[in-house]
């Protein structure tokens, strides 16, 4: 019997150190092989809706008539976690697409997805002229760019005209809380009925990654460590949030808050009339045309901290991203996939125009075909501003915002009071947690 | 006596073999593994030996210690809490003279309902601002806490919500109870013992080892509790699914962080699989504990009993 565990044992020992799933794959093959040979290629991504799916296939479509040997197998709904089981079961799709980026520094650095910069270079494709330049900190980790930007979100203010009477959109933190205690509209033993705007970092959008970018916060240094406790943008931030907070009440903000419908239907808040100003990524236009068509808003670019005005008109950047999945079969005709829904001004103009996100190439945003309007147009510009930012690809990145955010709600409920302390605290964490998964 | 041969050494091996099998594969080599990933660094794709760091890494991690804390709050409190209301309600039912199979159906069927869909159920009932609890409360001008949303009360509204599914120890001890010898019962009463006195020295001994088995079935199941809390705080913190927004587990102030949704977090989420790997081993170490524990209860009885 000893013997026989010993046996196991060892068998198991040495699947353990075999099973390190899959290979680096070489990259790109030197030349472009048999290329006209017909070819099925996997495409996995996670769009679910009607609208999202016909686009979909309208811009694949496109690609069919461009690679008439190429035949895409489009998976929908597809989410990170059945990525990364495909991969380590060695089974990969050929392309796969991702909602999220706060994976990309684990794609990159464990080789999740290849690095596509030889394929770049070989097909002599120069990111800088084609995007902008911020979408680099979200496709890219440790100088692997192992994904590409296919569309991209950006963050405003949206506002209800008919809320805020006649009021224009602020542009600084100080307008918004001076607008917010305006546009308030209160009963008699204080029970919220409309707020101006709801301050909580809990509310829908509100998280950090998005409320930082009125105050030009960073989230981490150069080395990875973060550089919260140190940089007073998130001080200034969380002061003013809890000020604000407190002008409503905790507890009525709070509750307010938990009346609210859910975000992604025609139950928003900021749809039913029950906030004046919100911030909402640009795929609000879309959700109120097919929603609630009759509603009178307007979007305007976020406002920023008073001392930063010349920052105006800068937002929050993210988006979706693909690429091509370790142990790939078809490299080259992913790589062909790839390079059109990210690069291809006609497939961007396409879906940009049916689900109205972003199109993510500067060349797609100046097309005559983008359709426009004003409100669509305010992300648009943010998009191209200079000054916007993104959460730059970090290992830990999930783990760095919870921590943050965690603090933020502790803080805004007067359950923690020494700001310094408490932020003290999330860099202590972060940096701990960064020395475990990355070794700095 | 035959020769010892090495056919007949084997035999017996052979026979044990399915078992040998399958506890090499489901129990040797996935404990091996998980001690070995402990002395690693691994994303899930990539090894890189570190030594005592994970360790190390666990013993200043204050969230996991917060969650060692609730968990042994919930075993603590919400497991006696469950044993002691399902003997109530068990006791009360057994008594019934009319309607019985009513009321029994009545408390049995939470437990049937799926996890999730009870917690999601539960979360929207006592939502301070529209759900139906507040709104009854308020015609008599209670205001009810916010339950899921007040780290003071969120423990206590999951307590609530596993009473609620109390039906599957409720059967059990109804079946136990209704086992007792009646004439136990009878003699007592003839010896002048009144109700309480029946309950301590003649039902309470009777059904003790049902009891033992809902403690010890308890207290495991609440080590890996993780579904509840994970919904609960979800939907109670608005969290929604969209990129941006995170969640953040054990919502509100890491008030119902339960231990296995922090080594989840760690492996599946945070992809520090080496250092979830220390986690498994330390619920695995205080389960067997306690399974150690309530093993020698039983025999204790078993001997008394014989």
């Amino acid at each position: 019997m000893k013997r026989l565990l010993a046996i196991s044992a060892v068998a198991g020992l040495a699947l353990v150190t075999g099973c390190t799933a899959g290979t680096e794959s070489p990259g790109p093959a030197p030349t472009s092989a048999t290329a006209d040979d017909p070819v099925t290629i996997e495409f996995w991504h996670g769009f679910t809706a009607d609208s999202e799916l016909k686009a979909f296939e309208d811009t694949l479509a496109g690609f069919k008539q461009k690679f008439p040997w190429i035949t895409v197998k489009a998976t929908k709904a597809i989410q990170d976690d059945q990525i990364l089981q495909a991969v380590r079961g060695g089974n990969p799709p050929d392309v796969a697409l991702s909602f999220t980026t706060d994976s990309v520094a684990q794609f990159c650095k464990a080789g999740i997805f290849q690095d596509l910069n030889p394929y770049l270079t070989a097909g002599k494709i120069d990111p800088a002229a084609l995007f902008p330049k911020v979408i680099a900190e979200y496709t890219q980790y440790e100088g692997k760019r192992c994904v590409m930007p296919m569309l991209a979100d950006t963050y405003g203010l949206y506002y209800n005209k008919k809320l805020m009477k006649g009021q224009q959109p602020p542009k600084t933190l100080s307008e918004l809380a001076d607008l917010t205690k305006k546009l308030t509209v209160r009963d008699a033993d204080g029970t919220i009925k409309v707020a101006g705007f709801v301050p909580s970092s809990q509310m829908y959008e509100n998280a950090p990654i998005h409320t930082g970018v009125m105050v030009g916060a960073t989230w981490t240094n150069p080395d990875g460590t973060s550089a919260i406790g140190s940089d007073p943008a998130w001080k200034s931030l969380m002061k003013w949030q809890k000020d604000l907070t407190d002008w409503f009440g905790y507890d009525k903000l709070e509750k307010f808050r938990k009346s609210f419908g859910d975000e992604w239907s025609a139950d928003n808040p900021f749809q039913k009339g029950k906030v004046a100003m919100a911030i909402d990524g640009e795929w609000r236009n879309a959700m109120i045309a097919a929603d609630t068509p009759d509603l009178d808003y307007g979007t305007a670019p976020l406002p920023v901290a008073d001392d930063q005005a010349a920052r105006y008109g800068a937002g929050f950047i993210a988006g979706t991203v693909i690429g091509i999945p370790r142990g790939a079969k078809h490299q080259e005709a992913a790589w062909e996939l790839v390079k059109y829904l990210t690069t291809d001004t006609d497939a961007l103009v396409t879906l940009s125009n049916a689900i109205r996100n972003v199109p993510s190439t500067l060349p797609a945003l100046r097309s005559p075909d983008l359709k426009k309007d004003p409100n669509f147009q305010t992300f648009l510009d943010v998009f191209a501003n200079p000054n916007s930012s993104t959460l730059p690809a970090h290992i830990n990145s999930v783990f760095n915002q919870q921590t943050l955010q965690e603090a933020q709600i502790a803080w805004e409920s007067g359950r923690k009071t020494d700001l310094d302390a408490l932020l003290a605290d999330v860099d202590k964490k972060i940096n701990e947690k960064l020395k475990l998964t990355a070794g700095g | 006596m035959a020769a010892i041969t090495l056919g007949n050494r084997l035999r017996p091996l052979a026979y044990l073999s399915p078992w040998l099998i399958g506890f090499a594969l489901f129990f040797v080599y996935p404990l091996i593994s998980t001690v070995y990933f402990s002395f690693q660094r691994y994303d899930l794709f990539t090894l890189e030996p570190v030594g005592l760091l994970n360790y190390r890494y666990f013993l200043q991690d204050e969230a996991a210690w917060t969650s060692i804390r609730n968990t042994l709050w919930l075993v603590v409190v919400m497991v006696p809490l469950r044993v002691v209301f399902g003997l109530g309600v068990a006791q009360l039912i057994t008594r019934l003279k009319a309607g019985a199979g009513i009321f029994r159906t009545i408390f049995y069927l939470p437990s049937l309902v799926p996890l999730v869909a009870g917690t999601l159920g539960f979360v929207y009932l006592l939502n301070p601002a529209t759900g139906p609890v507040q709104a009854i409360l308020g015609t008599i001008g209670v205001r009810s806490p916010d339950w899921f949303g007040d780290p003071a009360w969120s423990k206590w509204g999951l307590t609530m919500l596993a009473l609620w599914s109390v039906g599957d120890l409720m059967v059990i001890f109804m079946a136990a109870l209704l086992d007792v010898p009646k004439q136990l019962y009878e003699a007592a009463a003839l010896d002048g013992a009144t109700g309480w006195r029946q309950f301590v020295h003649i039902t309470l001994p009777v059904i003790r080892p049902v009891l033992m088995f809902a403690a010890v079935t308890g207290v495991i199941q609440t080590l890996q509790y993780f579904t509840q809390a994970m919904v609960a705080a979800r939907v109670a913190s608005g969290a929604t699914d969209s990129a941006g927004s995170v969640f953040v587990p054990g919502y509100p102030d890491q008030s119902t962080l339960t231990f296995p949704e922090w080594l989840f977090h760690q492996g599946f989420r945070d992809f520090a699989m080496g250092y979830a790997c220390v986690l498994a081993l330390v619920l695995f170490a205080v389960s067997m504990v306690f399974t150690l524990i309530l093993l020698r209860q039983f025999r204790g009885f078993g001997e008394e009993d014989a």
